[in-house]
């Protein structure tokens, strides 16, 4: 790396400055298909983190032994062993959430952001160094899909984690828990958070 | 009839991009040109077929009997890796022209969630047999090929539009694909 970071800024890089969603457009699949509720996308952010954070702290480990060569499949492999975890313990554990996200679990293997932090960091970085990196990350993807399912659901449902603050039968942009209010939502979010950060920066 | 019905569904119905949300990262990222698009329509719709017959049957023959279904995700996603090698390999025998149209796209695919995602979906076809998975796998990739050379067409118009700043880029990419998804939304109740 050209310029070593600090903890503190390994950690956060993820959350603003290369937020996966954000800024780096990776693991679009499931921060647009499964967000049509907070508590969906919360749940996903959450697996995801769960496998970032397994994947790297793995890949960091055994970095050494991989030849070079042979490290996509490899690093593929592991990825898809956590998945399989996750698979697992939510269906067993959390029934309802598995039944919502349905497809995409098992699609967290090919989530950009998971092979890409393994190919760009952890196999490059010490341990502690892939561990915040992959906490950042998957804090910022977290938020971000939590983010985007809170608008879509507020905007599409009138409620909250199913919390409602509107009666009943409000009328409701129905369009935003659709298909399309994915895109137009985030299109919107994508804007917001480059006014913020730019003005940060 | 029952494969007309598959073929309308997965292309307008069900479409992978717009409804189903999957394939979006090739989507947005190689949709500035319609001709990379054709050329990325083509990879995918020779990977997604043949990966879908090899998974379907080894999922058939090999996973269920053995009882080790939960290895799915696993094995499948080597089945493709392997095969996007293999594929590209074969073609640079084969078809050079072919192999120059589509090689730089191969290696994208492995990570395409489309394909990973239909050889999943096909094995959840109401009685589904070989010749119906496969078919499904074909229609969904030329689903993929229409939103991205739609897409891809109207980005080139972009170009040209006068924009606000920040909707520059990503935003209206989004907004467009937004639309587009809307008006995939009047096919819904056609099958």
């Amino acid at each position: 790396m050209a310029t070593p970071l600090n903890p503190r800024q390994n950690f956060l890089k993820g959350i603003v400055k290369e937020n996966p969603v954000f800024v780096m457009l990776l693991g679009m699949c499931p921060t647009l298909g499964v967000t049509s509720s907070a508590f969906n996308g919360l749940g996903m952010g959450l697996a995801t983190l769960f496998v970032l954070l397994m994947s790297n702290l793995v890949v960091s480990l055994v970095k050494s032994q991989i030849p070079s060569k042979v490290r996509i499949p490899a690093f593929i492999v592991i990825i898809a062993s956590f998945v399989t975890v996750v698979e697992m313990v939510l269906e067993a554990y959390i029934p309802f959430l598995y039944e919502q996200l349905g497809i995409f679990i098992p699609l967290i293997v090919v989530n950009c952001v998971i092979l890409g932090r393994a190919e760009a960091f952890a196999s490059k970085n010490k341990l502690g160094a892939s561990l915040l990196d992959a906490l950042g990350m998957g804090l910022g993807f977290t938020m971000a899909l939590t983010v985007l399912g809170a608008t879509r659901e507020i905007l599409g449902n009138g409620s909250l984690f199913e919390l409602r603050f509107f009666s009943e039968d409000a009328q409701t942009i129905l369009l935003f828990i659709l298909p399309p209010g994915a895109f137009i939502a985030l299109a919107y979010l994508t804007l917001v958070f480059n006014r913020l950060t730019r003005k940060v920066a | 009839m029952e494969y007309i019905i598959i073929l309308i569904g997965a292309v307008f119905v069900n479409n992978i991009v717009l409804s189903q949300f999957l394939g979006i990262c090739p989507f947005l990222g190689v949709s500035s040109k319609v001709s990379t698009s054709v050329g990325m329509s083509g990879a995918v719709l020779f990977v997604m077929t043949i990966a879908t017959t090899v998974t379907y049957l080894l999922h058939q023959y090999v996973l269920v009997p053995a009882g080790l279904e939960y290895l799915r995700t696993i094995s499948f996603i080597l089945v493709i890796a392997a095969l996007v090698q293999m594929v590209e390999i074969i073609l640079k025998k084969v078809s050079p022209p072919l192999y120059q149209a589509l090689g730089v796209f191969l290696p994208l695919i492995t990570t395409n969630c489309a394909v990973l995602g239909v050889t999943i979906l096909a094995l959840g076809l109401v009685d589904a047999s070989l010749i119906k998975a496969v078919f499904f796998a074909f229609s969904t990739s030329l689903g993929f090929a229409l939103a991205l050379i739609v897409f891809a067409s109207i980005r080139e118009f972009l170009e040209l539009a006068d924009l606000p700043e920040g909707m520059k880029g990503v935003p209206i990419n989004l907004l467009v694909a937004g639309l587009l998804s809307l008006a995939f939304l009047g096919f819904a109740g056609l099958v």
